[in-house]
Order: C-alpha cells, then structure tokens, then sequence
C-alpha cells in the first residue's frame, strides 16, 4: 500500500494518490450497498437501485458546471488572468460532461423498468439533454483556434451563460408537468422519505463520485498544464525559426 | 434479482465511463509528462 501511494507517475502526487484509494473504498461501498445490502423500494422495486449512481453522478455534474462558472469569473475578474482558473475550469466540464453522459444513461435505463421506454420528451430529460449539449458546445469552443488568453476568454462567457441553465434543469420538474419525480432530498419541504441505509448509500455514493471528481480533475487539469507547456515550446521554437530564416 | 441487466448494465456503465475516463487522462498525461522537464511540473 505505501509503495503505491510513493510511486512516481506524470501527473501524480502523494495527496492524489490517497485521494484515489479513498475513492476507490467509497465507490466499492456503494456498489456493494447499492446492489446487496439495501432494501427494494415499495414502489418501484429492485429498480431504485439505479438511483444510487444515477442522483449522485447529475449531482456531481451540477457540481462541475458551478465550479467550472467559478473559475471561470476567476479568470475573468481577477487581474493577473492566471491560466490555472482556465485550466480548472476546462477539466471540471470535461469531467461534468462524463458525469453529466451517465446520469442520462442510467436515467434512460431506469426510465425503461419505471415508465416503458428509454427515452420521453419531458420536461427534466429535455433540459437535461440540453444542458449536456451545451458543454459539448463549451468544450467545443475551447478547441478553437486562437491564443490561450482568447480560448480563457471566450470559453468563460460561455460557462458563465451556461451554468444559467442548472437552475431550470432542477426546478423544470416543478415548473412543468413531468413523468420524472419530484427531489427526492433536496426538496423544499426538507422531508426526505427513504430508509436510512438507502440514504446513506445515497450519500456514500455523493462522497465517492466527489472523489472521484476532484481525483479526475486534478489529473486533467495537470495534463493540460503539461500540453500548454508543450505547445508554448513548440511556438517559441517556430517564432526562432522564423527569425532566423528573416535574419538570413 | 428482477431487472438485473438494466441494474448492473447502469452500474458498468458509470463505472466504466469513469475507467475509461480516468485511463484516456493518465495516458495523455503520460505522454505529455515525456516533453515537458520536472521544473514545470509546479505539483512535484
């Protein structure tokens, strides 16, 4: 155990290392949990078990869009323009993307055991559906062409008018008729109807995809570091190569 | 278990997604990390 939390590798430190066995432990729990030890639902039987990833990974996803908006004003406030607010940002929706692709997967194989069908143009999967394309779109824009400060800059306007889109993605279920449940925890009345162990492995399974989420991040976000590095090189020694034949 | 492909094809996929994910990103850190000297990995 401690050789593998001192090996060396690219991206890695000591902290992230811990960070992975933890997540690693949490998400074991809630697999096991999840699928054994919990009770079936009164309503909707052995079906609720997809619950257990699919609340927790478009929790995370919501956790992802609002971090990358955060650091996304970072960028855009703050004086200095530090390239790692753009970074962050840039790794936190790529990772909210994933998160945001399985909450609409098991969201669509829970819809086929609850309602029939793998897919309804309701309210809160249309949105949701939407939301996710959106970030496709944010991470699309960062692949343009264009200086770092220019890719910073366009892609934080960007995060900052999507991440408007939570808030209707979360209430559309209230502002709307839906077939998709109501918040289950976090409703406004704060009476949460579920068995104490389905809570907790609910929870367990917030822990665990939250350390998952910033294992992940941290590791993209030093990868992009890396590539950044790389191509500065690469154009520095392109601008030289240039000088030099000008100077000939 | 009644719906077991449904339930454990939900629980491959989420953990699959994440493999993959993590997989694709320590490669690319890998290949990165061979280009660029210690001194500008600021974590190390």
């Amino acid at each position: 155990m401690s050789r593998l939390i001192n090996s060396k590798s690219a991206t890695g430190t000591q902290a992230t290392r811990v960070l992975g066995l933890l997540a690693i432990v949490v998400m074991l729990w809630v697999v096991v949990s999840g699928l054994v030890f919990t009770p079936q639902d009164v309503v909707q039987g052995e079906s609720v078990r997809i619950m257990y990833v699919h609340v927790p990974s478009a929790w995370i996803a919501y956790l992802a869009f609002i971090l990358t908006a955060v650091a996304s004003a970072s960028w855009l406030i703050g004086k200095k323009h530090s390239m790692g607010f753009d970074r962050f940002a840039g790794a936190s929706a790529e990772v909210g993307v994933m998160f945001m692709a399985i909450t609409l997967l098991t969201g669509s194989l829970w819809g086929r055991l609850t309602w029939g069908e793998f897919w309804q143009w309701d309210p809160r999967l249309t949105t949701t559906a939407f939301l996710f394309v959106t970030y496709l779109g944010y991470l699309a824009v960062r692949r343009l062409d264009g200086s770092a400060e220019q890719r910073a800059r366009r892609s934080a306007i960007m995060a900052l008018l999507a991440v408007l889109e939570i808030p209707l993605v979360h209430f559309s279920v209230v502002i709307w008729r839906s077939l998709h449940q109501g918040a289950t925890v976090l409703n406004p009345s704060g009476d949460v109807k579920l068995d104490d162990l389905m809570l907790f492995t609910l929870f367990s399974g917030v822990v665990g995809f939250t350390l998952v989420f910033f294992w992940l991040v941290l590791h993209r976000q030093r990868t992009m570091l890396l590539v950044d590095v790389v191509n500065s090189r690469g154009l520095d020694a392109a601008i030289a190569d240039r000088r030099a034949e000008a100077g000939n | 278990m009644k719906d077991a492909g449904f339930i454990f094809g939900s629980y491959a996929a989420t953990l699959g997604s994440i493999l993959v994910f993590a997989w694709v990103t320590l490669r690319r850190a890998k290949k990165s990390s061979s280009q660029v000297s210690d001194s500008d990995k600021t974590w190390l």
